[in-house]
């Protein structure tokens, strides 16, 4: 699904990612894996064409994303939902809003959208919070919005950058029992982190990083 | 057409939740109206005083006494022919005589001594007006020349007071074109900066969603999607501003109305009614582009990812 081809990309004066090539297949659930610095999060921009490589290409099945205009790329990203550490919710709209605007972009109707979103949002248990604001949210409720809304329009692929970086243990528990559900329904799940107990605890292929290169790729342990 | 409905909405929802900054956004746009709106009053006064001035400028010829008056009115046909010719008044010998006695009627000695003539010793006159100062040469050139028009006329003109008046003639004009150029410097500087303060604050207000519009392109959201509710903000901004400046503008020109109307000559409360909707046209429109294409060029910046 996923094909990195000798990828690197260079800032000013550090390497992120330094000759990486890897192959995702559908319906994995891949942890990426490193500390801070490590280039997981470059790794996850350059699948969602967020920035682009110094060398080599990166393919969603047979499209080179960094090759894609403006608006095949928007139209690439609607079959992708992404998750961030720090939510990346619209602050201005509601829990509401925030999953209509992901079902708008797609051009669902306002019939689909007054159906589905509530129902999401049992799903995250989030029933209780329809009309409030991100900021009347704690941080777990905030993830578990930002997870409704990559998976409300159900992507191929969902990738997950540090989203239990700003929870606590039961939170981090929870999100990642979310993902695992997600992947079980079929979904491609790729997640980033640096704590190395939740890659414990989903067991599935992990790909180590350090300083830019793909230092192990171990498949399943469960 | 859903899709137009989806983004008008979010706009006003925008809109109503900016809070403080919709504030912010609405006050700087008013402020800039303002300033569009006093510049429109000024060249109203501008242009109403340079129209009296230019009024008060004209030139007389003098006709021999006895001049026949066919063909005085054949030279009047002639002149008001003339593309720079505004108006031609005719003025008879006896009507210049009756209006000589009116003006010294406190004068015992002239009126003794234009009587002790017994016969009108004033000719008839045409007093003419162009449309520009600067045209009074061409028609006393026009006059001296020998074109078939005029030729016919040398024998009867007596003279005429250009040349007594083109001192005067040429530094009114000299200073009404320096004004009338003044006033549009004044115009362009004021606009133009009125504009590039508007345009940063709107940018300013954007670049507080800068990282929400990363976001809405990152969930597949289309440019225009994107965009377009910060549109329908600026047309919010350049709507609500555009009432605000209207009704501040009325206490205000009242106020000159009912005080300054004598400085000024023109009274800017009946002058802002009567052109009450040309005036709301120009604020309006000028509102409304300058709260879409800063809002548009605003967001442009964040939307190419």
């Amino acid at each position: 699904m996923i094909y990195f081809n000798n990828v690197s990309k260079v800032y000013k004066d550090a390497v992120a990612l330094n000759d990486v090539t890897l192959t995702i297949s559908a319906g994995e659930f891949v942890s990426i894996v490193g500390a801070s610095g490590a280039g997981k999060t470059t790794l996850t921009k350059m699948i969602l064409a967020d920035d682009f490589p110094t060398e080599g290409t990166v393919f969603f099945e047979s499209i080179n994303v960094h090759k894609l205009k403006n608006k095949d790329l928007t139209k690439l990203r609607r079959r992708m939902g992404v998750v961030f550490q720090d939510f990346k919710l619209l602050s201005n709209k509601t829990a509401y809003e925030n999953i209509a605007f992901a079902m708008e972009a797609v051009g669902k109707t306002d019939e689909e959208i007054a159906s589905d979103v509530p129902h999401v949002l049992e799903l995250v248990d989030l029933s209780h919070r329809l009309f409030h604001f991100p900021d009347q949210m704690s941080g777990g409720e905030k993830q578990r919005l930002a997870i409704a809304r990559a998976i409300i329009n159900q992507p191929e692929l969902i990738i997950a950058d540090e989203p239990t970086g700003n929870l606590d243990p039961i939170n981090t528990h929870e999100i990642v029992q979310i993902l695992k559900k997600i992947n079980d329904l079929g979904t491609t799940v790729i997640l980033a982190t640096h704590n190395r107990g939740i890659i414990d605890s989903v067991g599935k292929r992990v790909i180590t990083m350090e300083n830019g290169k793909v230092i192990r790729d171990t498949k399943s342990s469960k | 057409m859903t899709e137009l409905k989806r983004i008008i909405k979010s706009g006003f929802i925008n809109f109503q939740r900016g809070g403080s900054v919709s504030f912010a956004s609405v006050l700087v746009v008013t402020i800039t109206l303002s300033v569009i709106a006093t510049i429109l009053f000024f060249q109203a006064v501008l242009y109403f005083s340079l129209d009296l001035i230019k009024n008060k400028v004209d030139v007389t010829i003098y006709f021999n006494v006895g001049a026949p008056e066919n063909k005085i009115m054949s030279l009047k046909e002639s002149l008001l022919k003339l593309a720079e010719v505004k108006d031609v008044s005719f003025s008879s010998a006896e009507d210049n005589v009756k209006k000589f006695r009116e003006l010294h009627a406190n004068d015992y000695s002239t009126i003794a001594a234009l009587d002790e003539i017994g016969s009108n010793p004033l000719g008839a006159t045409l007093n003419i007006r162009t449309k520009e100062i600067s045209q009074y040469e061409d028609i006393a050139n026009f006059l001296k020349s020998d074109n078939a028009l005029a030729s016919n006329s040398s024998d009867i003109i007596n003279h005429s007071n250009y040349h007594n008046n083109k001192l005067v003639i040429d530094r009114l004009h000299t200073m009404i074109s320096g004004a009338q150029k003044l006033g549009f410097l004044l115009t362009l500087f004021l606009i133009i900066s009125s504009i590039i303060i508007t345009f940063n604050t709107i940018r300013l207000t954007i670049f507080i969603s800068k990282e929400e519009i990363g976001v809405m392109r990152l969930v597949g959201a289309s440019k225009m999607r994107v965009r377009g509710p910060f549109m329908i903000e600026g047309v919010i901004y350049g709507i609500i501003a555009t009432i605000v400046t209207l009704i501040i503008f009325w206490p205000i020109t009242a106020w000159f109305g009912y005080n300054m109307t004598e400085f000024l000559g023109l009274n800017l409360y009946s002058y802002y009614f009567s052109n009450f909707f040309q005036i709301f046209a120009i604020i309006l429109f000028s509102g409304i582009l300058l709260g879409v294409i800063s809002s548009a060029l605003a967001v442009r910046k964040y939307l190419n990812k």
